[in-house]
């Protein structure tokens, strides 16, 4: 530190004040537009199967569907991860392990429930077994469909991909 | 890959006609006061609570060589619960074409009955099944664990029918 | 340091590479497991419970959920069950397309089994294949029922749809396709030395452990047992269809694999002769077609389809129960309902094939190292959902 001491009594703490003024200028236009275009291109969805609706969702991934053009590509380790797929019923044992695997992701990051049981339950709606997405999780976007078809899933990316561009994402502003 | 004519041989095989399934389950079940009936192709056997691990060691001594599904039913107007084995064979073609359902009566306040997992080690995961869902007591299984509810779970086992979820239409 | 602290307890998923919904729990002495045990309950949906509250025609999209991948056969299984409770039977044609769909199902599923396996093994290629070729299968289904997956096509008494025009010439295209493709996987990932040099004689299971433990489908079969619901009790169109069943002795992983495309090969030659010998006629059950007042007539058969008359809406067998059994793409699937005479069943009981084959898991991963569990995990084909219902 260039100060030491007796400068940052009349600077402040220059480290923390770069790192504030760093924070105020991504925050500006040019700079924010193009972090969130960053964001909305690179989307890792984790390795995180909930339910049925899976398959479908493997199906999206897969080459007739392709989701891989947009940006997303699903990894293994939510570490590195800044998207999680609600895939289907999240029951009682299961949004445990969502949240521990949601809390280990590095912000900014978002939240697609995929499919009408993590939307209200569906057909399984008054089973005693269920939690509904919504209460345990921020949701930015939910496909309905009972599955989704994987078109379904790709119109959800890119729906979260212009919300994430417009700075409107949920994910963004905590 | 199969030879064909073992395959086929299988196929073909004379499956035991509906009278002699029932004759062959009474000779070995003779003695444990067995009630034979059936219906709809499918041939049942009911036995005396304490008679049922010795029906199982005589069917399995007979050819039933594994357990295709275990059931309890929950009966709260007679006070009881029934469990249901559907038994069935792998190797031998005549029994393999039926499906024999073993059962016996528990009483519904103290379902205790003892695992059936010496005799067919098949049942192990049907029968951690109903003992959550159920509640049935079989005393000798090997896993104490639940299975598919939490290990928080607490209340009414969930398939008895004194639980209660919500129902859509104007009954609700 | 004493024996048991050599031993550690390893935790996995039930967020994890492979498909997910399930956690091994995994005692590892270095780099062997000593013992794993599966926690399932994940995707335990309550199945059996919501059941006992819904009429009998709502059960029919219930049960496919669980098996997602293969619903065709499950639905079957609950009809049969159904049909034998009400003391009904399909017309001819109705049976003979429930087997179409059933098989066209079954190469789907396997497919998808396929690829899981792959992407567990590493092999990225076999997934993007697999499920590419998944896909034709599914195509041809959705014209033929309208939906990608969960098909409701089987009811009480029939099927929903005859076939659309021009089904056959498009199903041949396919089935040709198929059949040039399944050399390519042999050449790019069956016959590949690393897939060879990790599936083989990987996780044995032996020909009486299969039978001992109740091991279903093609687990059961890669161990030596030819047990095949479809040849032992044979329900809809397959008594008079002519298919082998597919066995292996070696009972590894490999076999396991190498069953279901065999049983890929044999679906292809069972659909042939299916679209070949399929009788013509009425594809609901006289009874209720007898409902249908003559302006639906015309309608249904100008479309080639359905119209649900309002007796299967509220069904009411009588007093009673019946079980079915079928041989699904995992294995066989039971259903069993007792009915107390009312339009909802007093208990229902699904024992699905992965049910009866988690066992597998504590039995086979044992004294096996870390880096087999997903190589034994994929060929089991195990499908959480389906287990826990």
């Amino acid at each position: 530190m260039v100060c030491g001491i007796s400068g940052s009594m009349w600077l402040g703490d220059l480290e923390r004040t770069a790192r504030k003024a760093a924070r105020w200028l991504v925050e500006r236009t040019p700079i924010r537009s193009l972090r969130d275009w960053g964001i909305a291109f690179s989307l890792w969805p984790v390795h995180f199967t909930t339910a049925c609706c899976g398959a479908e969702f493997a199906a999206a991934s897969a080459p007739r569907f392709d989701a891989e053009r947009f940006g997303f590509l699903p990894f293994v380790a939510p570490r590195q991860c800044n998207l999680m797929l609600i895939e289907g019923t999240l029951t009682k044992k299961m949004a445990d392990a969502a949240i521990w695997v949601y809390e280990q992701m590095p912000e900014p990051k978002f939240v697609i429930a995929m499919g009408a049981c993590a939307i209200d339950g569906g057909i399984f709606w008054n089973s005693y077994n269920i939690v509904r997405p919504k209460d345990i999780l921020p949701v930015e976007v939910f496909i309905p469909g009972c599955p989704p078809r994987p078109e379904a899933v790709a119109r959800a990316v890119i729906k979260l991909q212009k919300r994430i561009r417009r700075g409107e994402a949920i994910g963004l502003k905590v | 890959m199969a030879s064909k004519s073992e395959s086929q041989v299988q196929g073909k095989a004379e499956a035991a006609p509906p009278g002699e399934i029932e004759t062959l389950l009474g000779e070995v079940l003779e003695g444990l006061s067995p009630e034979i009936s059936s219906a709809r192709g499918a041939v049942s056997v009911k036995v005396p609570p304490d008679r049922l691990k010795e029906a199982a060691e005589r069917l399995k001594a007979a050819g039933f060589d594994h357990v295709k599904a275990v059931t309890g039913i929950d009966r709260p107007d007679s006070g009881e619960i029934e469990l249901v084995y559907h038994v069935s064979s792998y190797l031998d073609p005549r029994l393999s074409k039926w499906i024999v359902a073993l059962r016996t009566t528990l009483p519904r306040d103290n379902p205790e009955t003892p695992s059936l997992y010496d005799v067919w080690p098949s049942v192990k995961y049907h029968e951690m099944e109903q003992r959550e869902m159920l509640g049935i007591h079989f005393s000798g299984h090997p896993d104490p664990r639940s299975l598919l509810l939490p290990e928080s779970y607490e209340g009414v086992p969930p398939l008895r029918k004194d639980f209660k979820v919500k129902v859509e239409g104007i009954n609700a | 340091m004493s024996e048991e602290e050599h031993v550690l307890e390893l935790l996995i998923g039930p967020q994890h590479p492979a498909s997910g919904h399930m956690r091994l729990v995994a005692k590892v002495d270095g780099d062997v497991v000593v013992s794993l045990r599966p926690d399932i309950g994940y995707v335990h949906r309550t199945v059996e419970k919501l059941a006992e509250t819904k009429n009998y025609i709502q059960i029919i999209p219930l049960i496919e959920r669980p098996p997602l991948a293969d619903t065709a056969n499950h639905n079957l299984g609950y009809v049969l069950a159904l049909e034998r409770l009400l003391g009904i039977e399909a017309p001819p044609r109705a049976q003979w397309l429930r087997t179409l769909l059933a098989e066209m199902t079954r190469i789907h599923s396997h497919f998808y089994g396929l690829g899981i396996h792959g992407i567990m093994l590493g092999s990225s290629t076999a997934f993007m294949w697999a499920f590419w070729d998944r896909e034709i299968m599914i195509e041809l289904a959705q014209r033929l029922t309208g939906a990608r997956l969960t098909y409701s096509y089987m009811i009480p008494g029939g099927v929903r749809r005859d076939l659309p025009p021009g089904f056959e010439d498009e199903m041949d295209k396919a089935l040709r396709y198929l059949e040039r493709r399944i050399p390519d996987y042999h050449k790019i990932f069956f016959d590949n030395p690393v897939t060879r040099a990790r599936l083989e004689g990987v996780g044995v299971l032996r020909r009486e452990d299969a039978i001992r433990l109740g091991i279903v489908g093609p687990n059961l079969r890669a161990s030596g047992v030819p047990y095949d619901v479809r040849k032992v009790d044979p329900y809809c169109a397959y008594p008079e269809l002519d298919f082998n069943v597919v066995t292996r002795e070696e009972g590894d992983s490999l076999a396991r694999m190498m069953v279901r495309v065999g049983e890929i090969r044999e679906s292809i030659n069972m659909i042939r002769q299916i679209l070949k010998k399929m009788p013509d006629g009425p594809i609901l059950e006289e009874r209720y077609l007898k409902m249908i007042p003559p302006k639906w007539k015309e309608w249904m058969a100008q479309h080639r389809r359905i119209k649900l008359p309002a007796a299967l809406i509220s069904l009411r067998p009588p007093k009673g129960e019946a079980v079915a059994r079928v041989e699904a793409a995992r294995g066989e699937a039971v259903y069993y309902i007792v009915s107390d005479g009312s339009p909802k069943p007093y208990r229902f009981r699904v024992v699905s094939p992965s049910i009866r084959n988690v066992v597998l898991f504590e039995h086979l991963i044992r004294n096996c190292r870390v880096a087999d569990i997903p190589a034994i995990y994929g060929s089991l084909d195990y499908f959480p959902p389906e287990a826990d219902r």
